[in-house]
């Protein structure tokens, strides 16, 4: 995973509460047994006027004028302005992966569904959980005006507004390290292996069906 | 010192590790594999040049790109016949268990798992697949996880988390005639909403979790997740150990008592504490149909549509008022007046045995209507479909006019070739009705598997007690 770093970004509004992730990207396309090539097929059915099939060139497809992200204004958008419970539904990591091939890097939202969240953190996407009156401003601000761009600093864990005011965010520790570092965290448990091979022994002691092979 | 809740006693049966940062490695149990969400998990293992930690701990099975209709040859789809058959490559090569689409053990992993014993009450058990909260019917920890995870479950046996908060959503009294397990967890997730559980760790508890079948505390469970919560549970009883008996992978002899011992504390102690209490009353429950696209907007059968603008909250009218938009329906009307025009009965929610036995209670000696242009049973798995077959309930769907498939998510979430056109309304016992979930511009409405066959025979939603039990020539 690469390293997350302080970038300033277009900002496209979403507005619209409990986005699942079977609108973020359609079923038909989570027949790939890749991890890439989902950003075309982004919000497939928000996005065209048709019906996506996998493996398909998308750029002779009727476009929705009307979805945001097809709006001139908001081409090369990094960062996605939402509203809450946005992720919710399946486990699919085909949506992060979907967003992050598109060109996002980060999410402010005022709510995210769980495995989505997680999920995001997994592939140098950063959800930020503002509280809904900013996010309200924010939509304000965003329609606004043309070109509206945040920046979006991790390490200080702050956005940062075009006329220099600051919002300040949390983030768990461990997962902003994870990020900034770039880091692998099935490397990062492999260095505990001898604690989980103490827990085993233990635990085939007290369960021992738990460890009977199924075959 | 307070009691701990079942979710307290789980997670601290499987604490590897307490790190400073709040997190900690928690040890997984049991892995439960399908073709869709592990492809890159295992393509990332080959890469980093990594081998499954405990291989025996995982088990497989195709189930979302599966044909429903006859299967010896291969599947035609070619993008879904790569998709089960990298699948198929993956188990060989590393060695693990699967039930290969021909098998007669094959269908939706959170059907197979508990049928076959490799869910078992106290285990942590992950699966690439939101529907997991399912397994924590058998006083399991099982919640659903992406594809890295998935991965780094293989490599390591343990996830990296956060402890969730617990909250107990208690049903109590008793349930009326003709309302089933599915109208519970509609009911709830009416009242608390799609994020009410998110950050929490739901147990269902109350007089009415306790009569249900395990079966019924399975659908339960299995849509812990549209009410935000990666998990949900119920305390471990005699119905629990029952259920388990027998079971190919369920521990024996010795073994079996000694775990059984261990099931028996798997429930939270009288003065354990929740984060979150919700009670319902069971006998205010009605059979319950959802008319929009978020599993929150659900309404009894009698129920009139609700207004937008009686909505306080503007975000929550804006999106009543985009499913109305997309759903082709008016606030104020009844669900009596919408027509199915195909009915859908199967999915990890409602494809179990106990399932197809209360649709046939109601098809029986009836007829789907000639306005329905599709009505089908999808089994939850072979085991499911030939019990179903013995008990000649099959005979009994394909009188009445359903089609009897094979096993698979099929029209759930339409990934194969069950789907709904455009615009059309489906009756169906599956557990999301998101735009487009079961075919582009498809209409989905949730119901029980008694108020499917309802929908079915009359032509319209209507509430299955009001159905004229004379008119069921037996
Ligand atoms: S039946 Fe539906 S919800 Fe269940 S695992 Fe299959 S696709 Fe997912």
């Amino acid at each position: 995973m690469d390293k997350f770093t302080r970038f300033t970004g277009i900002v496209a509004p979403l507005d619209r509460a409990n986005v699942d992730t079977d609108l973020i990207i359609p079923k038909q396309f989570l027949k790939s047994i890749k991890r890439t090539g989902f950003g075309p097929n982004l919000f497939d059915e928000l996005r065209y006027l048709d019906e996506g099939q996998p493996g398909q060139d998308c750029s002779g497809r009727p476009l929705n004028s009307e979805f945001v992200l097809n709006q001139p204004r908001y081409q090369g958008a990094q960062i996605l302005l939402t509203r809450r419970n946005f992720g919710c539904g399946s486990s699919r990591e085909h949506a992060p992966w979907a967003l992050t091939d598109y060109g996002f890097k980060s999410i402010l939202a005022p709510s995210f569904a769980d495995i989505f969240f997680n999920n995001c953190f997994k592939n140098g996407l950063l959800p930020v959980v503002l509280d809904e009156k900013i996010i309200d401003n924010l939509f304000a601000e965003v329609k606004a005006a043309d070109g509206y761009a945040l920046t979006v600093d991790l390490d200080r864990q702050r956005i940062i507004k075009p006329d220099g005011s600051e919002i300040a965010f949390d983030v768990d520790s461990f997962r902003k390290h994870c990020l900034l570092e770039g880091l692998d965290d099935i490397g990062l448990t492999l260095q505990d292996a001898d604690a989980i091979k103490a827990y085993e022994a233990k635990r085939r002691q007290q369960a021992p069906w738990l460890f009977d092979a199924i075959h | 010192m307070t009691g701990k809740t079942l979710y307290d006693k789980l997670w601290d049966d499987h604490v590897v590790k307490q790190r400073d940062d709040g997190t900690a490695l928690i040890y997984i149990d049991r892995q439960l594999l399908h073709e869709v969400t592990s492809p890159q998990a295992f393509e990332g293992l080959r890469l980093a040049g990594r081998k499954p930690w405990r291989i025996d701990a995982n088990i497989a099975t195709p189930d979302h790109n599966v044909p429903t209709t006859e299967r010896s040859g291969p599947i035609a789809d070619e993008v879904s016949r790569i998709q089960v058959q990298t699948l198929d490559d993956n188990c060989d090569e590393f060695g693990i268990l699967e039930f290969k689409m021909q098998d007669s053990r094959q269908g939706i992993v959170h059907v197979m798992g508990p049928e076959q014993g490799a869910t078992l009450p106290g285990m942590t058990i992950v699966c690439g697949d939101s529907h997991t909260a399912t397994h924590g019917a058998f006083g399991a920890l099982a919640h659903g996880i992406g594809t890295s995870e998935v991965e780094h479950v293989l490599a390591t046996q343990c996830l990296i988390q956060k402890k969730m908060k617990n909250m107990l959503i208690q049903v109590n009294g008793e349930l009326g005639p003709g309302v089933t397990a599915k109208d519970v967890v509609l009911a709830i997730i009416a009242r608390i909403g799609t994020a009410g559980g998110t950050g929490y760790a739901i147990e269902f508890g109350g007089p009415v979790m306790e009569s249900l079948s395990m079966e019924g505390r399975m659908t339960v469970c299995n849509m812990a997740i549209e009410a935000g919560a990666r998990a949900g549970m119920v305390a471990v009883d005699d119905k629990t150990i029952d259920y388990f008996r027998g079971r190919p992978f369920a521990p024996r002899g010795e073994q079996w008592a000694q775990a059984v011992a261990y099931w028996r504390t798997l429930r939270s102690d009288p003065d354990a504490r929740f984060d979150a209490v919700v009670e319902l009353d069971g006998a205010e429950i009605k059979p319950q149909v959802s008319w929009g696209t978020s599993p929150e907007m659900v309404v009894a059968i009698d129920e009139p549509l609700p207004d937008p603008a009686a909505e306080a909250d503007p975000v929550k009218a804006e999106g009543m008022r985009r499913a109305y938009e997309y759903m082709g329906l008016q606030p104020g009307i009844t669900m009596g007046s919408v027509v199915p025009d195909r009915v859908f009965i199967g999915s990890c929610t409602n494809s179990r045995i106990e399932d197809l036995r209360a649709a046939a209670a109601v098809a029986r000696g009836r007829k789907v209507s000639p306005n329905v242009k599709q009505a089908m049973v999808v089994p939850g798995s072979g085991l499911v479909k030939r019990q179903a077959e013995q008990e000649g309930l099959d005979q009994v769907f394909l009188a009445a006019g359903f089609e009897w498939r094979e096993p698979g998510c099929s029209m759930c979430l339409a990934m194969n070739a069950d789907r709904l056109g455009e615009g059309e309304h489906c009756a169906s016992t599956s557990n999301r009705n998101f735009e487009g979930r079961q075919g582009y511009g498809g209409r989905t409405h949730l119901v029980s598997p008694a108020m499917a066959v309802a929908a079915a025979v009359a032509g319209r939603f209507v509430d299955v007690r009001d159905l004229d039990p004379l008119a069921q020539e037996v």
